[in-house]
């Protein structure tokens, strides 16, 4: 199937879309087989892994549904099954900050810690003990910056400690944890989070517990950070741009999707160079000049994934969790679907039993 | 904070019937429990796949109870749980695939390798 087949294509027009919906089923075209085919979606399918850092990872998934691509898309943002370390409990010996008590707990919580999950158990109601808890103590004060020069207004040079920061967070090691943690300590994994504004006067002093965790309880504790995907744009030149319009021409989509060529004694011509950069801003339709002369789509079954992981695991493996997550939860409700059969076959055969006995 | 399920979540079978399904099960709503849409739209999509599926559709009743209902029109009389066994075996298939394919493409390494800060 070539990227140009209309029935791939959601449309993009200039104040709406068309063409939305898939039409990929059994009885939509009469005389088409549209029917289940693992050898033809082993053929189609394709996943190509584009752009890895340490904590994102780019990926395109060409030939699913929907329905498919959205399934992993929702288990990574709140299925995965895999704990991760955050704050939990947040002792306040002192807090004169204007940040109040819970809300200044709550943004401690979500703040990504570099702790190894397979380093503690979950306390699970349980006691806190150096087997299931870090420690980390919390004790900023501002004071005034008695070297700033007079007449400045920057609070940064007029006070000391004006911003908490993530890197305020000292770790107080438990019991053995010095030895276990030897070389790696817990810390937040960014030392740049603002986590509240000083004055002169102002103190905080906290104690803060973290604890092992799953995402489905709080999203703190789920190891992805943002997992989303776009489909991939869609750009034909239905009729040639006159050259003196192509720098506009240009300007209307996103730098890098339009380049321009030209072949020897004939005039200049704009090309689609790559389409994938393309925003979809549908700048061209808001010109005249350029109306039929485009049209915009986007791929309805090539999915362009993103997703970051914030904390200890690799972006690349939690497209594999959530798979996991997935056929796992096929498993169980396979499991209870055959179980529902069986107990529908005996009805049925009882049911049958006793008309034969009536007859 | 409470973690675990309430009790008479553990009690009901994942899958059941509901009631008004034809004799024959040619016909049948399905409730199953404790998932989303996230399992509901993907085996709504993969039970249409099926060319003796005359009418599939799933809703989320409520929002706030974590049911689905998948309602399963079969042609010629034939039996709808039949084709969500089918489905289910079908469905299992497609994330096989795209994890062997996500591997396969891993170990080639062509991906482009960039830096992040946190």
């Amino acid at each position: 199937m070539t990227i140009d087949d209309p029935r791939r294509l959601v449309r993009v027009h200039a104040e709406h879309v068309s063409g939305v919906a898939s039409t990929d089923c059994p009885g939509t075209y009469p005389g088409e087989d549209h029917s289940w085919n693992l050898d033809v979606f082993k053929q189609n399918l394709q996943v190509k892994v584009y752009r890895l850092s340490d904590r994102s990872c780019e990926f395109d998934l060409v030939g699913v549904d929907a329905s498919i691509a959205n399934a992993l898309r929702r288990i990574l943002i709140s299925e995965v099954l895999v704990p991760t370390v955050a704050i939990e409990n947040v002792y306040v010996w002192n807090n004169t900050s204007v940040v109040v008590d819970e809300v200044l707990s709550h943004r401690l919580g979500l703040v990504p810690l570099n702790v190894d999950p397979a380093l503690l158990e979950f306390k699970d109601g349980g006691d806190s003990t150096d087997r299931n808890t870090i420690v980390f103590k919390l004790n900023v004060a501002c004071s005034r910056n008695p070297d700033a020069a007079k007449g400045e207004t920057d609070p940064d040079k007029l006070y000391i400690n004006s911003n908490v920061y993530s890197s305020n967070l000292v770790w107080d090691p438990q019991g053995e944890q010095a030895d276990i943690f030897n070389g790696n300590s817990p810390a937040p994994t960014n030392s740049n989070i603002l986590l509240a504004k000083l004055r002169p006067g102002q103190e905080i002093d906290m104690e803060l517990h973290a604890i092992k965790g799953l995402g489905k309880e709080h999203a703190k504790w789920s190891p992805v950070a943002t997992a989303s995907y776009r489909l991939h744009p869609y750009i034909k030149i239905v009729s040639p741009i006159p050259p003196a319009l192509i720098p506009k021409f240009k300007s209307c989509f996103s730098p890098g999707v339009i380049q321009v060529r030209k072949k020897s004694f004939e005039k200049e011509e704009a090309y689609v160079a790559d389409s994938r950069k393309e925003s979809m801003s549908r700048e061209v339709f808001r010109h005249e000049e350029f109306e039929g002369k485009v049209e915009l789509g986007r791929v309805r079954d090539w999915f362009i994934f993103n997703i970051e992981s914030e904390g200890p695991y690799a972006p690349e493996r939690l497209l594999i969790e959530a798979i996991g997550v997935m056929r796992e939860k096929i498993a169980t409700l396979r499991k209870s679907t055959n179980a529902l059969s069986i107990e529908m076959d005996t009805i049925v055969n009882l049911d049958a039993d006793v008309e034969m006995g009536g007859t | 904070m409470e973690t675990t399920q309430p009790a008479t979540a553990s009690l009901l079978p994942k899958i059941s019937i509901l009631k008004n399904a034809s004799p024959d099960l040619s016909a049948a709503t399905y409730v199953i429990r404790n998932e989303t849409h996230t399992l509901g739209n993907a085996l709504r999509w993969m039970v249409m796949k099926n060319p003796e599926v005359e009418f599939c559709g799933y809703s989320v009743p409520h929002p706030s109870e974590e049911n689905i209902h998948i309602r399963i029109q079969m042609y010629d009389g034939k039996s709808s749980l039949t084709a969500l066994l089918k489905a289910l075996d079908d469905l299992d298939d497609v994330f096989r695939v795209i994890h062997e394919k996500y591997k396969e493409d891993m170990s080639k390494k062509e991906y482009e390798r960039f830096h992040e800060e946190s």
